[in-house]
């Protein structure tokens, strides 16, 4: 599980080091991608495994859309500039909340019989689900790969350019705008191959990307705001404490250990863990 | 302090005080009550949002966690007078003075983190808020409490007939609000927030003592806010955690201040003035049965918004824009 928050929240920290922009619909993105694994698998039986490298790259077009159409001119505004990304980003949000419970109705919706769906595997001794060990298989992997791809190919090169200065990149020829939009398809992409793990194992319903969206917002935090390596080792820590809290307080209260662990960590290094001071 | 400010501030006050006349008189035409609880509505948002600028606009910390102190302010008041007794008028004050006490204890580690680190620290902080509440036997859980109809009198704030008695409350709070923040802007405070929003650092090297004055604003901020949230909680007599702390009230209340005008007088006001109406609206005409149609208006409308006017609306209502509106030049000016 840790392993899985830490693939959605490396797709948020990645659009947030590259550009200093929190993305408040990133659990709605996580949401459509459910969704879209969900009727890849009503309608033309496609297993969630097999759709979930489609899925990706439908959300990185969407991520990218997403950046032409909106974040693009969030990011322009003179005043309030804080303010004016959180509130449009969180409008996208509320706007594709209202777009699916219009066309998809706020029922719960699960993918029953996928391939790996209720399988339990057993590891020395202690069973584990496979869905959520798959997952896990998946969400390093697509670390690794985002690792590689940032430090080997040109592209991945110029996002870490643009990140670091976006004026001196226009200069030698590199369209921002591009790259930027790229990099929202990429931070997009990452989502989506986490919402189509997780349609195996989770109900899926049009709020469903909240429950998760503010565990992610923690978790790049946690990481440290800008750090992509953060991001993936604050998704782990963070499983790991909701494992540890699950065991010591109700369920109902399970996320409490969570936010306490945040705020601990920001309070003694108010730049997260391995943020730059 | 120049001519042209105090100039400025004297006519606020002016027609603050003309449009608080004007408000007051409204409901002796408006006996609908759908409408009349929509300017309730409008009234108490806009004085939440006019106490949330005060610690978000011109202190500058933004805060997405508003909800817990009107959440606290909800809970001290319910729960003094359904389990002691004790009238909502005192359980109001409580409930801000706790607000208030909460608040500072929070900003003590809370101001040392900046931007983004503050604005989701707020945010959890509330969240926890909220799951306490959601597993607080006591405070009735996740169930919620029922405010027992005990008359209708102003000893004990309830009035089940008629929906005056708190649209006058909304409008004193209001007015409360308003005159708060006014009083605020041209003192020491007021300007050491601007100081402390702008550059913290320069404000600091210049002798603003940074720290106690983000804790004054969040003590003022919470405290009004907390009095909103117990005035809420009479109003709809009856409160569970999520109808009073949910993270959509740290939203909402902020959003009236952001669309109007963020860190300006009448922002706020603005805001809620247009947003509550039309969100009252497009929930009662096209919403309903589920199907989302209002929150696609209204978070399409949230977006068109914030991003074709981020400084917020005030501006189009400034003399300088009207004046700008008749002269080619000013014009250009005014742009």
């Amino acid at each position: 599980m840790g392993l899985l928050y830490g693939l959605i929240a490396v797709g948020l920290a990645l659009i947030f080091g590259l550009m200093d922009v929190v993305n408040f619909a990133h659990g709605e993105f996580l949401m459509i991608a459910m969704y879209a694994t969900f009727f890849l698998f009503v309608f033309f039986a496609i297993d969630p495994l097999l759709s979930a490298p489609l899925v990706a790259a439908a959300l990185f077009v969407f991520g990218a859309v997403v950046y032409l159409l909106i974040v693009r001119f969030a990011v322009r505004a003179k005043a309030n500039a804080g303010m004016v990304q959180i509130f449009s980003t969180f409008g996208l949000a509320i706007v594709m909340r209202g777009l699916t419970q219009y066309f998809f109705t706020p029922d719960y919706r699960s993918v029953t019989h996928s391939w790996l769906g209720g399988k339990t595997v057993s590891v020395a001794g202690i069973f584990l689900p496979v869905p959520q060990l798959v997952g896990a298989l998946v969400a390093i992997a697509a670390f690794g790969g985002l690792y590689l791809f940032i430090n080997r190919t040109d592209f991945g090169r110029a996002l870490e350019a643009t990140r670091e200065d976006a004026g001196a990149v226009a200069l030698v020829g590199i369209d921002k705008n591009k790259v930027f939009a790229l990099g929202w398809g990429l931070g997009a992409a990452l989502v989506g191959l986490a919402g189509a793990i997780m349609a195996i194992f989770f109900y899926i319903y049009p709020d469903v990307g909240a429950s998760f969206a503010l565990i992610a917002y923690v978790t790049v935090a946690l990481g440290g705001f800008g750090s992509v390596f953060g991001a993936f080792a604050g998704g782990i820590i963070v499983g790991l404490v909701e494992a540890t809290t699950a065991m010591l307080l109700p369920p109902s209260l399970k996320a409490v250990g969570i936010y306490a662990v945040y705020l601990l960590v920001v309070f003694v290094r108010p730049r997260g863990l391995f943020g730059s001071m | 302090m120049d001519t042209a400010f105090a100039e400025r501030r004297r006519r606020d006050l002016i027609v603050a005080f003309i449009l608080a006349a004007i408000a007051a008189t409204v409901p002796l035409f408006v006996k609908d009550s759908y409408l009349q609880n929509m300017m309730v509505l409008t009234l108490m948002w806009g004085a939440l949002s006019q106490s949330w600028n005060i610690l978000s606009g011109y202190c500058g910390q933004i805060s997405l966690g508003h909800a817990l102190y009107f959440g606290l302010g909800a809970y001290t008041t319910t729960l003094l007078f359904t389990k002691f007794g004790v009238l909502p008028w005192f359980g109001m004050l409580g409930g801000g003075v706790i607000s208030a006490l909460i608040a500072m204890a929070l900003g003590y580690p809370c101001f040392r983190l900046r931007g983004h680190y503050f604005v989701i620290a707020t945010i959890v902080i509330a969240e926890i808020g909220l799951l306490l509440f959601h597993n607080w036997d006591w405070a009735g859980a996740a169930m919620g409490i029922e405010i027992p109809v005990r008359g209708d009198s102003w000893l004990k704030f309830q009035f089940p007939r008629s929906k005056l008695p708190y649209f006058y409350f909304a409008l004193a709070l209001a007015c409360v609000a308003w005159f708060v923040t006014w009083w605020l802007e041209d003192s020491k405070w007021g300007y050491w927030w601007r100081a402390v929003k702008d550059n913290p650092e320069a404000a600091e090297s210049l002798g603003v003592v940074v720290f106690n004055s983000k804790m004054g604003a969040a003590a003022v901020s919470a405290f009004l806010v907390a009095v909103g949230g117990s005035f809420y909680a009479q109003f709809v007599s009856y409160i569970d955690p999520e109808s009073v702390m949910g993270f959509q009230f740290s939203l909402l209340m902020a959003l009236p201040a952001v669309l109007g005008g963020i860190g300006t007088l009448w922002g706020p006001m603005l805001g809620a003035v247009i947003l509550i109406p039309l969100t009252e609206l497009t929930r009662s005409y096209v919403g309903g049965s589920g199907k989302g149609i209002d929150l696609i208006v209204y978070g399409g409308l949230i977006i068109a918004i914030s991003l074709a006017r981020p400084q917020g609306l005030i501006g189009l209502f400034s003399l300088k824009h009207f004046a700008g509106l008749f002269s080619p030049k000013g014009k250009e000016a005014v742009r």
